[in-house]
This record gives C-alpha cells, sequence and structure tokens, in this order.
C-alpha cells in the first residue's frame, strides 16, 4: 500500500492532500498496489471529504497538532503495511515526517518537484542550494516523500466511500502547548498567489503597506514581507517570504524596498518575473530582476496604484 | 548542563556555484558555518553563560567542515567532534551517524539549524529527535530554561506557539532567535588549542543523488530611472502589460 497523509484545514482536505493523493495514486499504480489515506482529525467534515478519495482511511483523534503524535499517528498507519507514505510538503509535514522516515529506515524525498517509479526505486527532482540548483535523487522502497505545493494535478473523487480503520496510537510523551498565536487569514494565500507584491525595510513603517495592498488587490495577488519586516512587526509572520518563512513561485513577483537578501532570494528566485523598487541602486536584488526602479518606494508606489488602476480602466 | 550545536559547513549562499560532471563543485565557492546553524551555535553559548555547564559543537561533513568547526570553537564552543563523512547522505543517514555520538555526549539541550543552506533539507531535527528519543521543537524563535523543563515559542504553518517541553529536547533554530556574534581574535587565537575528535562516520545512505542543474534563470535586468516616479510607474506597467504580459 502507498500511504497518503491527508492533511486538513479542520473543515476541508487541503489543496496540498489532493497533489499528494495523485502523486501517491501514481506510484501505487506502478507498484501494483493500493493506496490508503492518513487522517488526523477531530472534525467530522474532513473525514467525510476523506472517504471519497481512498479505499481504506487509517483515522485517529490526537487532539491539536504536535510533531510528536503526528509522528506517531502517521507512523501506525505506515504500520499497516506501507511502502511508501506521501504528504504535502509544509513545513509542519516535512518536520513531523523525519520522526516517521526514521522510524522506518526509509529514505526521506523532501519537498519534490515530481516523483517516478523507476526498476523498482522512486526517483524525484528536488531544489536544493537555496533553490539554485534541481536535484535529481533516487531511493529504493520504503520512502517518504513530500510534495512540493503547485506541482502536481488535484486528485479527482472515486466511486466509493472508504472503508474507515480506526487506528491504535501509543501514547507519547510530548510536546505541551500553552498558547496558540494564530493569525487572521485573507485573500488570496500567499504560496498559491499568481502575483505576490512584497515590501522590505524600504517601506520604513506599516503604514506604506496599505498600498501595497492595495495593489496586490488591483493585481489578484497577495501581500508578502521580508524577515526584517516581520521582525519589526509590522506584518504577521505568515506573510514571510524566504528560507525561514514561505517558497512563493508566482507569475509576477514584486519586491517593494527589498534589498534582495539570499535567504530571502531563496523564497521566491522561481518567481516567472522578478520587479525590484529600491532608492540604492547596488541593492542586490537588481542583480536578480527583470525589471528594476530605482526610486523611493513612498513616489513611486502611490503612482503604481494609480498606473495599474489606468490600465484596469 | 551540556548544550549541543549540530552544524555543517555549507557554500555562501552569494557564492557562485559551477557544476562539473552533473555535480555542484564547491571548488571555487566561499565555504561557511551554515548561517542557520550559527543561531543554534549562539544560543548553546548563551545557555552556557547563563546557566553553566559545557557547550559542544558536533559537525557532520567532509575534511573540510573543521573549518566550520573552528569557527563555531572561536564564537566560544568549548570543544568539538567532527563527524567525517564524504559524499552525499540523506537525513536518516545523517541521524544514524549522528546518533551514538549524540548519545555518549548526553546532551541536556540539542540545537540545530531548521534548513541546511546546502541541501535544502529541514528534516534533520526530525530524524535526529527520533533517533534520540527526544521531543523537537521546530523553527525556534525564543528559548528559556525553567528547571527540567524549557519554554518556547516556535512557528507554525500559520502562527506560532509557546510549547513547554520536558529536556532533553531538541531545538531547530532560525533567524529571529538570536544575533549570533562574531569570533573575536583572541576567541581565534584560543579556537586553534581546543580539541576536536574525530569519529568516522557509519553511513549507509538510502538516497542517492543522481545529477545536479544550475536553475538560476536569466533575468532581463532592465532598470528604469524613477527621478520621474509617475512616469516610471507608468513605463513598468506597460512592460508588465505588453512585454511581460503578466498583468
Amino acid at each position: 500500500m502507498v500511504l497518503v497523509v491527508l492533511d486538513h484545514d479542520g473543515n476541508r482536505l487541503r489543496k496540498g492532500a489532493l497533489e499528494a493523493l495523485t502523486r501517491a495514486r501514481q506510484l501505487a499504480e506502478g507498484l501494483g498496489t493500493k493506496v490508503a489515506g492518513v487522517l488526523l482529525a477531530e472534525d467530522k467534515a474532513p473525514l467525510e471529504e476523506a472517504k471519497k478519495y481512498v479505499e481504506t482511511l487509517y483515522t485517529a483523534t490526537l487532539g491539536p497538532y504536535t510533531a510528536e503524535k503526528w509522528a506517531a499517528g502517521v507512523l501506525a498507519a505506515a504500520k499497516m503495511g506501507a511502502k511508501a507514505v506521501v504528504a504535502p510538503s509544509s513545513r509542519q509535514s516535512r518536520a513531523f515526517l523525519g520522526r516517521v522516515a526514521y522510524a522506518l529506515e526509509a529514505g526521506f524525498l523532501e519537498d519534490t518537484l515530481d516523483s517516478s517509479l523507476e526498476a523498482g526505486e522512486v526517483q524525484a527532482t528536488r531544489y536544493a542550494y537555496l533553490n539554485r540548483v534541481t536535484q535529481r535523487v533516487k531511493s529504493p522502497l520504503p520512502v517518504v516523500l513530500t510534495v512540493k505545493p503547485n506541482t502536481t494535478p488535484l486528485a479527482e473523487p472515486l466511486e466509493a466511500e472508504a472503508e474507515v480503520v480506526a487506528l491504535k496510537v501509543p501514547e507519547i510523551p510530548t510536546v505541551e502547548v500553552l498558547e496558540r498565536v494564530e493569525e487572521e487569514k485573507k485573500g488570496v494565500s500567499l504560496t498559491e498567489a499568481n502575483v505576490v507584491v512584497t515590501g522590505g525595510r524600504g517601506m520604513g513603517g506599516p503604514e506604506a503597506f496599505r498600498l501595497a495592498e492595495e495593489l496586490a488587490a488591483l493585481l489578484g495577488g497577495a501581500v508578502g514581507a521580508t524577515r526584517a519586516v516581520v521582525d519589526a512587526g509590522w506584518r504577521p509572520y505568515s506573510e514571510q517570504v524566504g528560507q525561514t518563512g514561505k517558497t512563493v513561485q508566482p507569475a509576477l513577483y514584486i519586491g517593494l524596498g527589498v534589498s534582495g537578501a539570499v535567504q530571502h532570494l531563496a523564497g521566491m528566485n522561481k518567481s516567472k518575473y522578478i520587479v525590484a523598487v529600491n532608492k540604492d541602486p547596488e541593492a542586490p536584488i537588481f542583480k536578480h530582476s527583470d525589471y528594476g526602479v530605482v526610486a523611493d518606494v513612498h513616489q513611486i508606489l502611490p503612482a503604481l496604484v494609480q498606473a495599474v488602476k489606468k490600465l484596469k480602466d | 548542563m551540556r548544550f549541543v550545536a549540530v552544524i555543517k559547513q555549507v557554500p555562501d549562499g552569494e557564492s557562485r556555484l559551477k557544476i562539473q560532471g552533473g555535480r555542484v563543485d564547491l571548488s571555487g565557492a566561499t565555504l561557511i558555518l551554515d548561517q542557520m546553524d550559527e543561531y543554534a551555535v549562539e544560543e548553546a553559548l548563551r545557555l552556557k553563560e547563563k546557566h553553566g555547564g559545557e557547550a559542544v559543537v558536533v559537525g557532520f561533513g567532509p575534511e573540510r567542515t573543521e573549518e566550520a568547526i573552528r569557527t563555531a570553537l572561536a564564537m566560544g564552543m568549548d570543544r568539538g567532534v567532527h563527524v567525517v563523512f564524504e559524499g552525499y547522505a540523506d537525513p536518516v543517514a545523517v541521524a544514524q551517524a549522528l546518533a551514538p555520538v549524540l548519545k555518549e555526549e548526553a546532551p541536556t539541550l540539542v540545537l540545530t539549524g531548521g534548513q541546511q543552506a546546502d541541501w535544502d533539507s529541514q528534516a534533520l531535527g526530525g530524524t535526529l529527535g527520533e533517533a534520540l528519543g527526544v521531543p523537537v521543537v521546530a523553527w525556534t524563535t525564543a528559548l528559556e530554561l525553567e528547571g527540567d523543563t524549557a519554554r518556547a515559542k516556535h512557528d507554525l504553518d500559520e502562527g506560532a506557539e509557546w510549547v513547554r517541553v520536558r529536556l532533553p529536547a531538541l531545538f531547530t533554530t532560525q533567524q529571529g532567535l538570536n544575533e549570533p556574534r562574531y569570533p573575536t581574535l583572541p576567541g581565534i587565537m584560543r579556537a586553534k588549542k581546543k580539541e576536536i575528535r574525530k569519529v568516522q562516520a557509519e553511513v549507509r545512505p538510502k538516497v542517492a543523488l543522481l545529477a545536479e542543474e544550475i536553475q538560476e534563470k536569466q533575468r532581463l535586468g532592465k532598470i528604469l530611472d524613477g527621478k520621474d516616479p509617475v512616469g516610471a510607474a507608468e513605463e513598468l506597467v506597460r512592460l508588465l502589460h505588453e512585454e511581460a504580459k503578466v498583468i
């Protein structure tokens, strides 16, 4: 069996789960085996949806997420005979699946762009060296494989509903969650947006982001921020683009007052077109840009909003 | 108490990468202590300064990794262990190789970078946590010891949380946790005399590297003069609409 981790947001399966499912089905076909799902949920809604996508669904209710509990849940399902475990490549899944991979003595293929079965082994491509290099790797079975978002078509539901199997998950001493710092979600999701308007330290303060939001809304995109901006408390962590934040790959990335630190580039250097606005002509981001404007953000941004409005009229 | 930082040596993100025979060739690249691991080293030093004990740096990689271990010693770590391995090893194999060394050290707390700047792996925290049978707090941005537990703040996919965890435990580190110090000249002099124990690694890689290619997209590099903001903005919008066709 190939096991797919059906990640969800409490209501629906995440898009990433449906991408992982497509990959899992491809591998299962090559191996002449079935796909089973594992769903760790407290709520009924994701269970009803998940049942439509697999023939066997392993479930457990483990309380709020901690890496140790999720690893134990997925491991309990994998021990039902998984040759491969496939999961969406969220930051959390990459963390807890390391435990699963170690326990299964599996090859861990993280954040893969594609995957296929070649002569009984799994081959995959992935980025390395801060997104600058593409690696082709292979591993014998078992493997644990995570799927980079927006690389794979979404799976369609099956005709019949899954058989649901409750897992016995051993009690794991774990971290105690004291307080969760939630962030409000709004508009298009950053990792899925076709246009990303990112503000850096050159924005000067949180106020200027109002116009960045307006520009992003006009272009149907999302707002991003650099680490410096997030550290200064101008924008929430969920908007951080870079090595320690989110990786984005939009058709258009606009960096406003972004200098272009290596860690930031690692999160956006795969964008199709990169635009940079910075008053320092020596800012490293210009070397990585398709279009650059050497100017103060505060002068360009209002003009840019007006110019886009004019185009849309 | 013993605070252990696990580190790698990686190419500086600014340095040019070449491909030779289908592999990244680092011979011309500047190699540094992984910046994500610098936060781990700094945190180990601060914990030792506050609570006493010993701060140990454990490096995994080829002979040259000794330079990165020396950097950590020059920052102030007490001694080093170098687990020597040449080539590509997946995170499960690395954890298997490091586990006996770390168990011998019996650390109160293990720290390592959240993502490695060479293979872009975020897995070492998890694999090592499983190998040692300790809980892992990933992407830590605040950390305090309280008796035999630690209180930490760390990032999730959405938002963040405060957790309490019984020690020993493992923490992956990132920017925001602290500001790593620079090695001082006396620190560098002292580091030359500090012990680095060499261990030949038992590594059985599961994942094999087949090929590597540079994927740096050629950029157009068109620079507009922003002295006339309205004109520059209009020209930019025209280019994005007519030339790039992205808006």
